[in-house]
């Protein structure tokens, strides 16, 4: 099918982006990557009054590092953040990521903020901005405020942005050199949409475990930052023991649906499984 | 009521104009306004990868962008692969190792693979297997496209050192 009428405005700047939000009161949409909204509007699931095109602002797109931070403009595209070496060397888990994010085609205009603003339960990005504990900088016509990873994400493709907010910035803190990271995807085909994916960072020495953060992607309507067993690990350590208490944990505390793809159940299993992998491939990869 | 926009851009090195309104999707100005209906155009919805076009240097679905947001873009579509009747070393290769048999993912094939083989000039099976998953092709099997995506890189490799 094809878009339903809308009228269009490509804004220089974000404040005028948010100017132009506000006039429709709600009935006008941002348009990023266009990777998610085009095939909304596509099928007319979606069909708003007016789309507010952030492509021509090029204030929106970089990615700077600085104070253990690495912050990226909103239109940055996944393509950039793919071959970006600065990502690489701070947040490898973030590199990693990106190559599952749909195809080369795909990343080359679907935008970090994008993905994180349309808050697809099964989205890689969401789960690393949970795992890492990250935040947005979100503008409107008030000012700017912040927000954490868990005040963002509400539901499936909702977040607590309201509808004449722009998210800016995403803000990711760097990942300390000594540490290991894995991402974990199980999908029916390369490129697909996870059915669970794991995001882990693991620090320490040896069997000793300093620190453990461990995400889903796919168990949920919104990302499960899974602390508790991240506590197993940082008690216990790294032995065999630990690291499948850990995973059977990881299992617990998710509470997926069931869909086409996959049981709730299946899902379960696949978090405990995915969580020990993504722990030992971390494990692995410490110190590198 | 939306007025229609005017779109200027550049197709295949030659300088090209529209006039649409702003919900028209590139693919549909490409095939109807640019009457360049080498792009196909499948499952509108990023899926299949049938309308893939390179926009500014980089392959892209042209159902998922608006054709007035390719104002000012250089495009190159599979009319623009082939240089002075010369076969592009890649069309050659999928020519002589069957990587085509009704040719409806083709076009999209090939300028997906052209992206990839710049990105990933040296590519292992597998990754090439992970480049083409991006495009789908319901008669091959896609053996004898992966065959001609590895010997079109190394012929690449060959002619440019
Ligand atoms: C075939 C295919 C496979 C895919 N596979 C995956 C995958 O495996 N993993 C994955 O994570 N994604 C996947 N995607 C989705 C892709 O990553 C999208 O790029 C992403 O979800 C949305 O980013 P976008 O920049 O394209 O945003 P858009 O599609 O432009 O926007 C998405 C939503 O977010 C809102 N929005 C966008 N930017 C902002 C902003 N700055 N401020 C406020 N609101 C904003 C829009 O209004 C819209 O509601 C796939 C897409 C396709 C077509
Ligand atoms: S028609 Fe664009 S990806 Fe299928
Ligand atoms: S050759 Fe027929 S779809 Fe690929």
């Amino acid at each position: 099918m094809k878009p339903a009428k809308f009228e269009y405005h490509a804004p220089g700047s974000v404040d005028e982006a948010i100017a132009l939000l506000g006039r429709y009161e709600g009935d006008a949409k941002v348009l990023a990557g266009g990777q998610s909204l085009v095939p909304l509007l596509n099928f007319r699931l979606s069909r708003p009054a007016a789309l507010i095109d952030l492509n021509r602002i090029p204030s929106l797109a970089y990615i700077r590092a600085d104070d253990g931070v690495v912050r990226f403009g909103a239109m940055t595209r996944q393509r950039t953040i793919e071959f970006s070496d600065v990502v690489r060397q701070r947040l490898p888990l973030l590199s990693e990521a990106t190559r599952l994010v749909g195809h080369l085609p795909i990343r080359t205009r679907g935008t970090i903020g994008g993905s994180i603003a349309h808050a697809d339960p099964s989205a890689e990005y969401p789960a690393i901005l949970a795992a890492l504990d990250g935040e947005v900088v979100v503008k409107g016509p008030k000012g700017e405020r912040t927000v954490k990873a868990r005040e963002l994400f509400q539901t499936y493709l909702t977040t607590s942005l309201e509808s004449d907010e722009v998210l800016t910035e995403v803000r990711l803190p760097a990942i300390d050199a000594g540490a290991g990271t894995a991402f974990e995807e199980f999908s029916r085909r390369h490129g697909d949409f996870a059915i669970i994916g794991i995001a882990a960072v693991i620090a320490g020495d040896g069997a000793s475990c300093s620190m453990a953060r461990l995400a889903t992607a796919g168990a949920g309507p919104i990302p499960v930052r899974l602390r508790a067993a991240e506590e197993i690990l940082e008690r216990d350590g790294l032995g065999d023991a630990p690291i499948a208490a850990a995973a059977a944990r990881a299992a617990e505390l998710v509470d997926p649906d069931s869909d086409i793809h996959a049981s709730s159940a299946y899902r379960k299993h696949l978090t405990g499984v995915l969580t020990e992998r993504a722990v030992r491939r971390a494990m692995a990869k410490r110190g590198r | 009521m939306p007025e229609p926009v005017s779109i200027s851009l550049t197709v295949n090195g030659i300088a090209r104009e529209g006039r649409c309104e702003p919900r028209k999707l590139l693919v549909d100005f490409i095939r109807e306004d640019l009457e360049l209906t080498g792009t196909h155009v499948g499952c509108e919805h990023g899926i299949c990868g049938a309308c893939t076009v390179i926009v500014n240097g980089e392959a892209a679905r042209s159902c998922l962008m608006l054709a007035v947001q390719a104002e000012g873009a250089e495009i190159l579509t599979i009319e623009g692969l082939a240089k002075d009747g010369k076969f592009h070393p890649l069309q050659e290769a999928f020519r002589q190792h069957h990587g085509l048999q009704c040719g409806f993912c083709t076009p999209g094939m090939l300028l997906t693979a052209l992206d990839f083989l710049r990105v990933n000039p040296h590519p292992t099976e597998l990754e090439i297997r992970e480049g083409i998953a991006a495009v789908l092709c319901r008669c091959t099997g896609y053996q004898g496209i992966v065959k001609a995506v590895d010997a079109a890189a190394k012929e690449l490799g060959r002619t440019t050192g």
